[in-house]
């Protein structure tokens, strides 16, 4: 890939103005000391400040995956957002000494990732489907209820069928794990954030409401018609399994 | 911090239609508790709110397994090259 644009810039290293890509409540002044840290990170920024290469691989490597899922979430092309990702990480590096350990080292970093892609969304005139939690319908269709006029308005005509077990050693090799990612993939974008954060990278719902400055509420929506979609999207799947 | 709303539902007794659209309000732990309540008894009682809930859960682990999207091989190496001259230079 040839790289051009915002991290090719931000590679420079030397001008890049990062003011816009740090939270306020983490400013980052030229402190003589950097702030004195407590909790988890403690070892992992101090390895940092150190120039431990290994450490930085490690985090690279790791939080890479949900950068580019977040920084996606805003900008127009997989391109534009491994742009925002080299960027953010060299804003993060830049702003290491000033990082206070008011929240997690991997949310500050994702934080800086979505404020530089909000900036080249804003760019890129791209309006950001934030706002629109998608299409919302029933989580199961209503028909898989009795009506009105039934025994038992409101409950199960027929009880789902219990899906089979899938080990854990043979998740990526079956059909499921294709389906699963066709319909993740197919999500409406504000949709595929949440789930991909949640289900996939382990956030806490506090984690992604901060980064992606939505409410709680906002984020249970999406959350809900995300999983209820991909369940009714593997469920055929799983039906057929089980009658043959 | 935690003001959200408390979801409040004002019949009795949950129907299973009403069931499968608290599940995430359940899983999140943000419904109020004479809900919850009435969210527990109706799945311990029910057959297919409870095998709702399981997949749900199978659905997580299956999006927990999909591959992740990495860095390209040049990116995550001029992030590299960028981390040594950070170090350099000094902070």
């Amino acid at each position: 890939m040839v790289l051009s644009g915002p991290a090719h810039q931000a590679l420079q290293l030397k001008n890049i103005s990062f003011a816009a890509s740090v939270n306020p409540s983490d400013p980052v002044p030229s402190p003589v000391r950097p702030p004195a840290l407590s909790g988890p990170d403690i070892e992992l920024v101090n390895a940092l400040r150190r120039g431990d290469t290994a450490a930085f691989g490690r985090i690279v490597d790791e939080w890479s995956p949900t950068m580019l899922r977040v920084a996606r979430y805003y900008v127009r092309s997989d391109a534009s957002a491994e742009d925002v990702v080299q960027e953010a990480w060299v804003a993060a590096l830049k702003g290491l000494q000033g990082f206070e350990g008011r929240s997690s080292l991997r949310t500050w970093a994702l934080r800086i990732v979505a404020n530089i892609a909000r900036t080249l969304a804003i760019k890129e005139g791209r309006s950001s489907s934030l706002a629109d939690p998608g299409p919302g319908g029933p989580a199961v269709a209503r028909q898989r209820f009795q009506g009105p006029g039934e025994p038992h308005p409101g409950s199960w005509r027929e009880a789902p069928a219990p899906w089979p077990s899938l080990p854990e050693s043979q998740v990526l090799a079956s059909e499921a794990y294709e389906v699963v990612r066709e319909a993740v993939g197919t999500l409406p974008e504000a949709q595929r954030t949440v789930i991909t954060l949640r289900d996939l990278d382990g956030l806490s719902s506090e984690e992604v409401c901060d980064v992606l400055g939505i409410t709680a509420g906002h984020q249970r929506v999406l959350l809900h018609r995300a999983r209820a979609t991909v369940r009714t999207r593997v469920e055929p799947y799983f039906a057929a399994r089980s009658r043959s | 911090m935690r003001l959200w709303r408390r979801r409040r539902i004002s019949t009795p007794g949950l129907t299973c239609n009403e069931v499968v659209e608290l599940v995430t309000d359940y899983l999140e732990g943000c419904l109020d508790a004479p809900t919850r309540a009435r969210f527990e008894t109706h799945i311990s009682l029910c057959d297919g709110c409870s095998e709702y809930i399981e997949q749900l859960a199978k659905t997580r682990a299956l999006v927990g397994a999909l591959h992740e999207e990495h860095l390209s091989e040049p990116a995550r190496h001029r992030l590299m090259s960028a981390f040594h001259d950070w170090r350099e230079q000094g902070p």
